[in-house]
C-alpha cells in the first residue's frame, strides 16, 4: 500500500534525489496526510494532467504559498472538526520554501500552525534550468552564478534555513538526505507526533544540476555528511538533540570532485583559496554541531 | 423589516457573520480595515465560529482562504487596492480550482501617487481572472450581495469565486439605515457548503496539475463556459432574494427609466444614485433620461445591454478606471457589445473620480450637458489644467 503513495512512472530524470527523497518522505508519513506542494521539478513530475503519482490528497497551488495554502488547510481541518483525518505538509524546492515562499514560511510557523514543512534542498532552482537560490553554496556553479573570467562560482554561502527555523521558535528542526534514509524517515516520523510548526530541510542531489553521474546520487548525498557540508542534526526546542555523527570525516575535495558544479575548482590557478574557504565552512560545521 | 443606521463595514461584517464562514483570512489595508475588525470581534467574542488566520500578506490570505475552501470550508477575505494587486496571481489560481471564495474588494485607487480613496481600478484588473464581480450600489445592496454571492459561487453549476466591489469610504465608512436579516432568514436561504470535491484522504485527489498545450486550452474554454453560464444563476438568485427577502437590486444589471428613454447613463458602484436622483430631477423637466446599473461586470452582461441600449439616441458612461495608453473600459465594452447588433447607439466615454475625486449631482450634470452638446470620445471629468505642467495644459 504504502508503496503507491508516490507511484513510478513520474518523470523525474533518472537519478532524481528529490524523486527518492519524496518517497521516502511519504513512506515514513503513510496515507494519512494532505500535502500542499509547491511549483518546482517535483509538482512537474508528478502531476501532468491527466496522470498522477500522488496516492494521497494533493495540491500544487503556485511557487510561493504553499506554506500559506498549507495554513487554509490546516485551520479547515480544525474548524471543520477533521483535525485527526491527516497530518498536513508544506513541502516544495529550495527556491519554492526559502527564497519566494520564504515570508509565507515564516508566517505559517510564527502563527503556530501544526504542520510539517519540508524543503526539498537541491540547492538551486531546478525547474527553470539551474540557476542560483539563496540555498545554493559557495562556489557551485549554476547559469546565473556561472564561474568566469572574474568569477568562482556562487559568491555567497548557503543561507542557513534551520535556524531561521529555531529563531522562529520552531519546536522541531532538522536537516537530512536521501543516503541516510532511516534517518530521515525517522525525522519524518517523529516530526509527525509533534504538534505545532516543523521543519526538516532535506539534501537531494540533482544530477542535472550538479552534473554527477546519476548513478552517483547515494554517494554524492553520503559525501555531503561525511565531510561536514551539510551536518544531519535535530534541534528541539532550540536545543541540538542529536547529530548524525562523521567517523572520518573526509576532505570536501572528495565532495566537490564529483559534480561538475564545482569543475572549476580543480585545476585553475587560484582555485586553492576558494576551496579553502568550502573547507572552512565544512570545519566550522564540525565544530558547532560537533560532527566528529 | 427593521432598519438600524450603520456603517457600511459594520453592516458587511454582521452580514458576513450570519452567512458562516469557516475560515477567515485577511490583511489590514485601508478602507478595508473595519470589516476585517470587526470580524476579529465577533470571533474573539464567539459570536462567530470561524478560524481566523491572520496572515503575513494578501497573497497569503487569498492563498489560505484557497487552502481552506479546498479542504471544504466556507471562506472570507476582504482587501482593495495594493492588497488586491498582490493578491492578484492567486486570484487566478483560486477560480480556476473552481473555488467559491468570497472577497470584498472596499474599491481604492492604485499607487503611485499614493491614494486612499475610491475608484475601480483595483477591481477592474480582476477583469479576466474568472471571478464572478458584483458591484453594489449602496450599503443595503452590498449587505444583500454578499449573501446572493455565496449561494451564487456555491451553486454546483457554477462553483467559482466571487469578488463584491463597494466603494471604499463612499460606501465603507459612511452611515445608512439599513436592515440585516435575521440568522434564521440566511440560514434558510443559504444551505450549507458541500462540496463535491475537496481535500480528503477518505477520497485522495490531485488538485493543481499542470497541463500540456494539448490539454491547456481545454481547460481555459470550460473555465469561460462556466462563467457565462454562472448568469443564469445570478439572476436566478437575485429573484429567490427578492422572494425571500422583499428587495431586489437587479439582477446582472439594473435597469431604471429606461424603456421610454432616449438618452441612458451608465455606470457602476454608488455613483449610480447620484445618476438616478440626477434623472429623476431631469425627468420631472421632461427629459427622456434613464440609468442602466451594471451589477454584475464579470460575466459581463452583453445581451441585457444590448437589449436596454440598443434603440437609444445616445448612451453616457461614466467610469472610475482607465486603461492607460487606450482609455476608457467599460464603454469600450460597451461599445464591442453594441457594435454588431444592427442599431449602435452613440457611446459617449467619461472617466471620472480618479483617487476619490467627489462626484456630485452638478458633476453628473455637466456630464449630461457636455454629451449633449458635444461627441465625447473620452472626458477626464473636472480635470484641473491649472495644476498640469505647461506640457499638459492645453
Ligand atoms: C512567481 C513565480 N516566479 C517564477 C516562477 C518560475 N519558477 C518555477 S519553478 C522555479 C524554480 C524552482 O526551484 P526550487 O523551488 O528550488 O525547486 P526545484 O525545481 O529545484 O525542485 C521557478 C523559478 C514561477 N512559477 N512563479
Ligand atoms: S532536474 Fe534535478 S531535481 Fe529536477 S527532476 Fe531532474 S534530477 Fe530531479
Ligand atoms: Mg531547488
Amino acid at each position: 500500500m504504502s508503496d503507491n503513495i508516490l507511484a513510478s512512472g513520474h518523470t523525474a530524470c533518472a537519478g532524481c534525489g528529490e524523486a527518492l527523497g519524496i518517497k521516502l518522505i511519504l513512506n515514513a508519513a503513510g496515507p494519512n496526510i494532505i500535502v500542499a506542494n509547491a511549483t518546482g521539478c517535483s509538482e512537474i513530475f508528478s502531476s501532468r494532467y491527466p496522470e498522477s503519482a500522488w496516492g494521497i490528497p494533493w495540491v500544487h497551488s503556485l511557487f510561493e504559498n504553499t506554506a500559506a495554502v498549507a495554513s487554509g488547510i490546516e485551520a479547515a481541518l480544525k474548524v471543520l472538526g477533521r483535525e485527526s483525518e491527516a497530518n498536513v505538509i508544506a513541502q516544495g524546492g529550495d527556491g519554492g520554501m526559502a527564497d519566494i515562499g520564504f515570508g509565507a514560511l515564516s508566517g505559517m510557523f510564527e502563527r503556530g500552525h501544526n504542520i510539517l514543512a519540508i524543503t526539498l534542498d537541491n540547492e538551486a532552482y531546478m525547474n527553470t534550468g539551474v540557476q542560483r537560490s539563496g540555498l545554493t553554496p559557495l562556489g557551485a556553479r549554476t547559469t546565473t552564478s556561472p564561474p568566469g573570467e572574474l568569477s568562482w562560482g556562487n559568491i555567497t554561502p548557503k543561507k542557513d534555513m534551520p535556524q531561521i527555523a529555531v529563531a522562529h521558535g520552531v519546536s522541531y528542526v532538522a536537516t537530512a538526505t536521501v543516503a541516510y534514509f532511516k534517518d530521515l524517515e525517522k525525522k519524518i516520523k517523529k516530526a509527525l507526533t509533534i504538534k505545532g510548526p516543523k521543519y526538516i530541510q532535506v539534501l537531494v542531489p540533482c544530477p542535472l544540476g550538479w552534473q554527477h553521474d546519476p548513478s552517483l546520487t547515494i554517494r554524492v548525498s553520503k559525501l555531503a555528511v561525511e565531510t561536514c557540508i551539510y551536518p544531519l542534526i535535530e534541534i528541539e526546542n532550540g536545543k541540538l538533540t542529536n547529530v548524525v555523527k562523521v567517523t572520518s570525516k573526509k576532505p570536501v575535495e572528495e565532495y566537490l570532485k564529483l559534480q561538475g558544479r564545482y569543475k572549476h575548482l580543480f585545476g585553475r590557478e587560484g582555485a586553492n583559496e576558494h576551496l579553502a574557504k568550502i573547507q572552512a565552512i565544512a570545519d566550522e560545521n564540525a565544530k558547532r554541531y560537533g560532527l566528529v | 423589516m427593521t432598519l438600524e443606521v450603520l456603517e457600511g463595514s459594520k453592516a458587511v461584517s454582521d452580514v458576513i457573520g450570519l452567512c458562516k464562514p469557516d475560515v477567515i483570512s485577511a490583511y489590514p489595508i485601508t478602507p478595508q480595515t473595519h470589516i476585517v475588525e470587526n470580524l476579529s470581534e465577533m470571533v474573539a467574542d464567539g459570536k462567530l465560529k470561524a478560524e481566523y488566520i491572520r496572515v503575513e500578506s494578501e497573497h497569503s490570505a487569498a492563498s489560505a482562504c484557497l487552502g481552506a475552501s479546498l479542504t471544504g470550508a466556507r471562506t472570507y477575505t476582504a482587501t482593495t487596492s495594493q492588497g488586491l494587486l498582490l493578491m492578484l496571481e492567486v486570484l487566478y489560481n483560486i477560480s480556476a480550482l473552481r473555488l467559491p471564495v468570497v472577497l470584498t474588494c472596499a474599491n481604492r485607487a492604485i499607487s503611485s501617487p499614493l491614494n486612499i480613496w475610491c475608484d475601480h481600478q483595483d477591481a477592474i484588473t480582476l477583469r479576466d481572472t474568472g471571478w464572478i464581480q458584483l458591484f453594489a450600489e449602496d450599503i443595503q445592496e452590498a449587505v444583500d450581495m454578499h449573501i446572493q454571492a455565496y449561494k451564487i459561487g456555491e451553486d454546483k453549476r457554477v462553483m467559482l469565486p466571487v469578488v463584491i466591489s463597494m466603494d471604499g469610504f463612499l460606501l465603507t465608512h459612511t452611515f445608512e439605515p439599513v436592515e440585516v436579516p435575521s440568522e434564521e432568514d440566511v440560514d434558510r436561504f443559504l444551505p450549507k457548503y458541500n462540496p463535491k470535491y475537496f481535500l480528503t484522504t477518505k477520497n485522495p485527489m490531485t488538485f493543481g496539475s499542470f497541463a500540456e498545450p494539448d490539454k491547456y486550452m481545454e481547460a481555459r474554454y470550460i473555465l469561460n463556459e462556466v462563467l457565462n453560464q454562472s448568469k443564469v444563476v445570478i439572476a436566478e438568485v437575485a429573484r429567490d432574494f427578492k422572494d425571500a427577502f422583499g428587495r431586489f437590486g437587479g439582477d446582472l444589471v439594473e435597469e431604471y427609466n429606461t424603456k421610454d428613454a432616449d438618452i441612458v447613463l451608465v455606470g457602476m458602484g454608488s455613483i449610480i444614485s447620484t445618476m438616478k436622483e440626477v434623472t429623476d430631477e431631469l425627468r420631472k423637466r421632461n427629459n427622456r433620461i434613464g440609468v442602466l446599473k451594471i451589477r454584475s461586470f464579470r460575466p459581463f452582461p452583453d445581451k441585457e445591454i444590448v437589449s436596454c441600449l440598443k434603440d437609444k439616441k445616445k448612451v453616457i458612461v461614466v467610469e472610475k478606471a482607465i486603461s492607460l495608453g487606450f482609455g476608457s473600459i467599460l464603454a469600450s465594452e460597451i461599445k464591442s457589445v453594441l457594435y454588431n447588433s444592427g442599431a449602435a447607439p452613440r457611446v459617449d466615454s467619461f472617466i471620472a473620480a480618479l483617487g476619490g475625486r467627489d462626484i456630485s449631482k452638478e458633476t453628473i450634470n455637466k456630464i449630461i450637458e457636455k454629451s449633449m452638446t458635444e461627441k465625447v470620445d473620452l472626458e477626464f471629468v473636472d480635470l484641473n489644467r491649472d495644476i498640469l505642467p505647461e506640457d499638459f495644459s492645453e
